[in-house]
């Protein structure tokens, strides 16, 4: 379990995450929604140790991140950030083996092939595997690096803006894999979202942010409401149900 | 081509290089001869060697192809000590003639400098480009400072300031030689010990850190690793300026891959043919005129206007 306990990241005056409080429940996929600059990419890199945080707690598995050994919470928790230029020239089977590091530093298995093999497979990658990364598309880097996060075969998996720049059937596609890993696999999956609907639909858990605070969190059916939306984005949300799904117009 | 190959034919390279350099020409008092080369193709193969794997390991923490390690401002405050001990003390005092303590007071100076340097930039936070930036104002302010003093002193003294602002391996004496051995070995010892997270730090901060990688612990140590190998490697020849980021970027571009292990021995291969056959050429076709990191220098500046012109991003 993921509790966070009154964390607050300051720049200079400016409080980007301000006393925020919640848990993270296991097995299921929590989504971080709210406008630019509401926080949620720096709360999700204060959970990961990807940056440190003025006050407050984050408590994995009862042990304060900042607190624990590197190495063993590699095994524990992924983060995957929105920007992943990587300097390097890798193929696709290369990226996902470094997912294999914190098991294997460096000097992979026969469990750690098996393991690359199983998350390339997840992500229906076979067919590319032994690609270079700069000769993939936007749609298919995002897969490659969600299967080295798989590869990790961490119970965390955090993720910064999994959805950017990719069209709507890679959206879908990647959704889908998320949910897959949290029903089939049990992992535990906090994501940020900028669409409210792929968040609607596809996670059980939301938390709205807004200036750094918690506005509302909760099951995805009392988030996605009018009141609660219009006190997040400032603007009117026509909320309709089609297909059993919570649909927000936000068009017009 | 695979990579063992490759690395056979560099290894068989260098070995070809050495033995010309040692060998060719050997007339009249070829043991007198032959020792003497042999002191210097061993200074010339460590130097080349520490400064390629110096740059190879700082270009990775920086994840940057056109970065070199003289940018902490080491090199600058080299010859700041030497035009500072030669203002002050002049041309024939202790420490000018007596190269023993002129080395040690260089190395000593340079390393007290990147470690301070380091303390206290990695107490606030762990910015690399910060470091950079500080380093080159640094590097900046002793070059100044240097050119002040050199304006000033006799033109003769300056003549013997200026010798010591280009590397060169015609006069390394032996023992400073097998001492600067001596200290380069231990660090290479201890750099094994973070060999294996050198492809993971390729892969950037955030992934290094997902990794399970002890970012900022890793990188500090890596940080005073690359300076204790740069500063013995100055102290014993000079500064090279652009050796390192040739020898690197070639290695890169003969073997395009991102494997440490391999990268590293390949970039100590390329050093060593690249030094040792430019020292042949310039004994041998320039017969001395001009010195080797003149050479080096011009070479890889063309090549570093190169790399920038042709922006390229992956490698």
């Amino acid at each position: 379990m993921v509790k966070i306990k009154d964390v607050t990241k300051l720049y200079g005056d400016t409080a980007v995450v301000d006393h925020v409080s919640m848990t993270i429940p296991k097995g299921k996929i929590t989504s971080f929604i709210g406008p630019n600059g509401a926080g949620k990419s720096t709360l999700l890199s204060i959970v990961s140790r990807l940056i440190a945080k003025d006050e407050g707690e984050v408590l994995i598995d009862g042990e304060e991140v900042s607190a624990t050994n590197n190495k063993a919470l590699a095994k524990k928790l992924s983060i995957l950030k929105q920007a992943n230029d990587i300097n390097v020239r890798l193929t696709v089977r290369q990226l996902v083996s470094f997912g294999r590091f914190p098991y294997s530093q460096g000097r992979l298995t026969d469990i750690d092939e098996k393991m690359i093999d199983s998350a390339i497979h997840y992500m229906e990658l076979e067919t590319m595997e032994n690609k270079f990364l700069d000769q993939l598309s936007g749609g298919q880097k995002q897969r490659a690096y969600i299967a080295m996060v798989i590869a990790q075969d961490t119970e965390y998996i955090l993720l910064d803006e999994p959805l950017n720049n990719l069209d709507m059937k890679h959206s879908v596609q990647i959704m889908k894999v998320l949910r897959r890993l949290a029903d089939e696999l049990g992992k535990t999956i906090v994501i940020v979202l900028h669409d409210v609907n792929f968040a609607s639909v596809y996670s059980d858990y939301i938390v709205a942010l807004r200036d750094g605070k918690v506005i509302k969190k909760g099951p995805t059916d009392e988030i996605i409401r009018n009141g609660v939306l219009k006190e997040v984005y400032d603007m009117d949300i026509k909320i309709q149900d089609i297909d059993q799904c919570r649909i927000c117009l936000y068009f017009s | 081509m695979s990579h063992k190959t490759k690395l056979m034919l560099l290894a068989i390279g260098s070995v070809v290089a050495i033995s010309l350099f040692l060998f060719v020409g050997l007339t009249g008092n070829w043991q007198y001869i032959l020792e003497r080369r042999f002191t210097r193709i061993i200074a010339i193969a460590v130097t080349g060697a520490v400064i390629a794997i110096a740059t190879i390991i700082f270009q990775t923490i920086t994840n940057n192809r056109i970065l070199t390690p003289s940018l902490i401002g080491l090199d600058a405050l080299y010859q700041l000590i030497q035009t500072f001990i030669i203002f002050f003390y002049g041309s024939t005092s202790l420490s000018a003639t007596n190269q023993t303590v002129n080395f040690f007071l260089s190395i000593g100076l340079m390393i007290v400098f990147a470690l301070i340097l380091f303390k206290l930039l990695f107490k606030r936070g762990n910015n690399i480009y910060f470091l950079l930036l500080i380093g080159l104002i640094f590097g900046t302010f002793f070059q100044s400072l240097s050119t002040f003093m050199q304006v000033l002193i006799d033109p003769n003294e300056f003549l013997i300031v200026q010798n010591r602002m280009f590397a060169s391996f015609n006069n390394v004496q032996t023992d400073l030689l097998y001492m600067s051995i001596g200290i380069i070995v231990v660090t290479l010892l201890y750099l094994l010990r973070f060999t294996k997270y050198l492809d993971v730090l390729s892969l950037g901060k955030s992934h290094a850190v997902n990794l399970g990688v002890d970012y900022n612990r890793v990188v500090q140590q890596l940080m005073v690793i690359v300076a204790i190998l740069m500063a013995v490697a100055t102290a014993l020849v000079g500064p090279i300026m652009f050796l390192g980021i040739l020898v690197v970027n070639v290695t890169y571009e003969m073997f395009k891959t991102y494997k440490h292990s391999v990268l590293i021995l390949a970039t100590v291969f390329v050093s060593i043919i690249a030094l040792v056959g430019g020292q042949f050429i310039i004994d041998r076709v320039f017969n001395f005129s001009t010195t080797l990191s003149v050479v080096i220098n011009l070479v890889g500046g063309v090549y570093f206007l190169y790399l920038i012109l042709k922006e390229n991003r992956t490698w």
